[in-house]
């Protein structure tokens, strides 16, 4: 069950340039996006951390283009391409990270932890492993409700594979048949700790076989062969072949957070076709295919630039969250919502 | 007719399912087995496909539940025993009770948990987590003691649009029994005179009603009116019901089957202590299990947590102070 799909030129020409395209000007506003929050951050206008994608746009923006209206998206925390695709506006992103009223979470909770459940975007928890088995509760709500034809996808790192929740969740999917896909990427550091000290398997898609899903891996720096393998990963989980494990290989391109210089991140790694950088192959890609030229990735480029922009100038202007019109009540039933007379 | 707490449960669900075409129930066992408690008994066959079989996973039990409210759905999760619902704390605490505040988007789930002690039990068969839960925003957190309110407050629980631990407790599952399932309840969040007195108030909930109930029989036999409080839900705290009758009586002791570190009955003691000191006439006292796991045999067990017996040596020094 476990296929193994690598970097090789015929991934690349099976895929319509349209979508390669589309795939590539995510990526490059998700990562121009990612570099305007990285300076706000160094220049103080960013309350808490931030968290790049750096070089796993490739394997996130894949995700985001395999699923349509309708399906269920929980991303992590280095999932900005992926976020968009699925279309997620730049507006929310700057909204929760800059911290206005206005956006999804209204300045409850901030960066990453951002998303619109009713619409299938959910916001992640910290602890890792945690989306999977929400993705599944509604996966399986849409099956109460007799819904078909619906995916739900959902990111981790390699570290959070370690985690309980991970294996609960993957083989709750796995007896229920769940269309789920679940994307790793193994970008060989969680925080700090490489993966030896994370896990001693030889493939972490090896581990699909022991759950009873179906497995692949897949060169996350090589956005042809992640668009063919999550596209399809994703129709086999809608077609009903049951959950998918997802593994792409890569290397994470700057630090954990912002906050983060990575230094401990090994240089042969860096040096190593793992190391490449997902944005730059699919630009040379471009190139090479003459898909498209030098002055039309310019335009690409400050079209984004524009977007980006536009969105942070907006936000900087709207309102911070206002501590007096809080309710600070945790219920939807607000008349069981408690007065204490003894807090702040 | 009669009726027991656990029929009563069972009859809950089965006339929220029967109402509520978005209730479903996931836990282990629950199917064509009925529950390790048989509080599920004949749902499976009689709602097929909506009481489902899990795996030992309560963290994915929790989270699946969460994915399916947030998509409309009123899951109710029981729990095997109260003490499993550690491994899905991180769901429970983290993710469901922040769900709403974070997002605005409710997330109505019934967490059963066959909560308290029963003889021969042991550790890991006899926890009370309602103070546990009731400690983080965003949760509900339930005790009945009667066979009427495990009937109501279950419906309740269902109804509502946030995630609601139902501690339901084993001790009264088979020996208490109501002669019909009621027709009207009080509402969630405002406790109940389960015995009016003048002389002390007696805070309880859950399996410690029954035993403060019957302190108030023995010292009424003294000459002692008692006044017995049911909390029925911990958190909300009804405090208004709870100040009221300390108005009344002017001296308070609340009883917890739980631990004695923080907790239910610490926090009755302080807000008493802080909103109603005008009001007492002796210093609020508080009775609860020892701070040691819960034991295995009966001779300890019995000493571990209140009984009618310790409680009413405690009642009666508060009575002298």
């Amino acid at each position: 069950m476990h296929t193994v799909i690598d970097n090789d030129s015929s991934a690349g020409l099976a895929l319509a340039r349209e979508q390669y395209v589309t795939a590539f000007r995510w990526m490059l506003l998700a990562r121009l996006l990612d570099e305007k929050f990285a300076s706000l951050y160094r220049g103080g206008k960013i309350h808490g951390g931030v968290y790049l994608g750096r070089g796993q746009e490739a394997l996130s923006v894949s995700i985001g283009l395999s699923l349509r209206r309708g399906d269920v998206f929980a991303p992590l925390i280095r999932d900005g391409a992926g976020r968009l695709a699925f279309g997620e506006p730049v507006l929310d992103a700057a909204r929760t990270y800059l911290g206005s009223v206005l956006g999804p979470m209204r300045g409850r909770d901030g960066n990453v932890h951002r998303g619109r459940p009713r619409e299938g975007l959910l916001p992640m928890l910290s602890h890792l492993g945690a989306m999977i088995s929400v993705v599944n509760g509604m996966l399986l709500a849409r099956r109460f409700k007799g819904i078909k034809g619906v995916v739900g996808a959902t990111c981790l790192g390699e570290g959070g594979t370690s985690t309980g929740a991970f294996h609960e969740a993957l083989n709750q999917a796995a007896v229920e048949k769940l269309p789920l896909v679940l994307v790793v990427a193994n970008n060989q550091y969680a925080y700090s700790t490489p993966s030896s000290r994370q896990f001693a398997c030889r493939s972490l898609a090896d581990r699909a076989v022991g759950y009873g899903v179906e497995g692949h891996s897949v060169d996350g720096t090589d956005l042809a062969a992640c668009l063919k393998v999550l596209g399809e990963a994703v129709n086999r989980a809608r077609q009903g072949q049951g959950p998918q494990l997802v593994v792409g290989r890569l290397l994470r391109l700057c630090g954990h957070g912002e906050h983060d210089d990575a230094s401990y991140i090994d240089a042969r790694l860096k040096q190593s076709s793992l190391g490449r950088d997902c944005l730059k192959v699919a630009e040379e890609h471009l190139l090479r295919q003459n898909w498209a030229d030098g002055e039309t990735l310019e335009a690409w480029r400050k079209e984004a630039v524009q977007t980006i922009d536009e969105a942070i100038a907006t936000v900087q202007r709207e309102p911070a969250p206002d501590p007096c019109k809080e309710d600070w009540c945790a219920l939807a039933s607000k008349h069981l919502c408690e007065g204490y007379l003894d807090v702040a | 007719m009669s009726i027991t707490y656990l029929e009563a449960i069972r009859e809950a669900q089965a006339r929220a399912l029967a109402e509520d075409p978005r209730v479903y129930i996931y836990g282990q066992d629950v199917g064509a087995f009925g529950g390790a408690f048989k509080a599920t008994k004949n749902l499976a066959q009689e709602f097929p496909g909506r009481v489902i079989d899990a795996p030992i996973s309560e963290d994915a039990m929790v989270g699946s539940a969460i994915g399916a409210a947030i998509e409309g759905m009123r899951p109710i999760i029981e729990m095997q025993f109260a003490d499993f619902s550690t491994p899905g704390f991180n769901q429970i605490v983290n993710h469901a009770a922040a769900f709403f505040w974070r997002t605005q988007v409710p997330c109505p789930i019934t967490i059963r948990l066959p909560c308290g002690g029963t003889s021969g039990s042991g550790p890991f068969h006899s926890q009370s987590m309602e103070a546990v839960y009731a400690h983080y925003p965003g949760l509900i957190v339930m005790t009945p003691a009667t066979v009427e309110d495990a009937y109501s407050m279950l419906l309740e629980a269902i109804a509502l649009d946030d995630p609601v631990i139902f501690c339901e407790h084993k001790f009264l599952y088979y020996h208490l029994k109501a002669e019909r399932l009621p027709t009207e309840a009080l509402p969630a969040g405002k406790a109940r005179i389960a015995r009016a007195g003048r002389d002390m108030t007696l805070v309880a909930y859950s399996a410690m009603v029954h035993e403060a109930l019957a302190v108030a029989e023995e010292l009424a036999s003294e000459g002692t009116e008692v006044e017995v409080v049911d909390l029925r839900t911990v958190k909300p705290l009804d405090t208004d019901t709870v100040m009221a009758s300390v108005a009344r009586t002017g001296r308070l002791l609340c009883v917890g089957e739980s631990w004695p570190w923080g907790g239910v009955t610490a926090e009755v003691v302080a807000r008493v202590a802080s909103e109603g000191f005008g009001l007492l006439d002796a210093p609020p006292q508080r009775l609860n299990a020892k701070d040691t796991p819960v034991p295995y045999h009966p001779n300890l067990w019995t000493v571990h947590r209140p009984t009618a017996r310790s409680i009413a040596a405690a009642a009666r020094r508060l009575l002298r102070l």
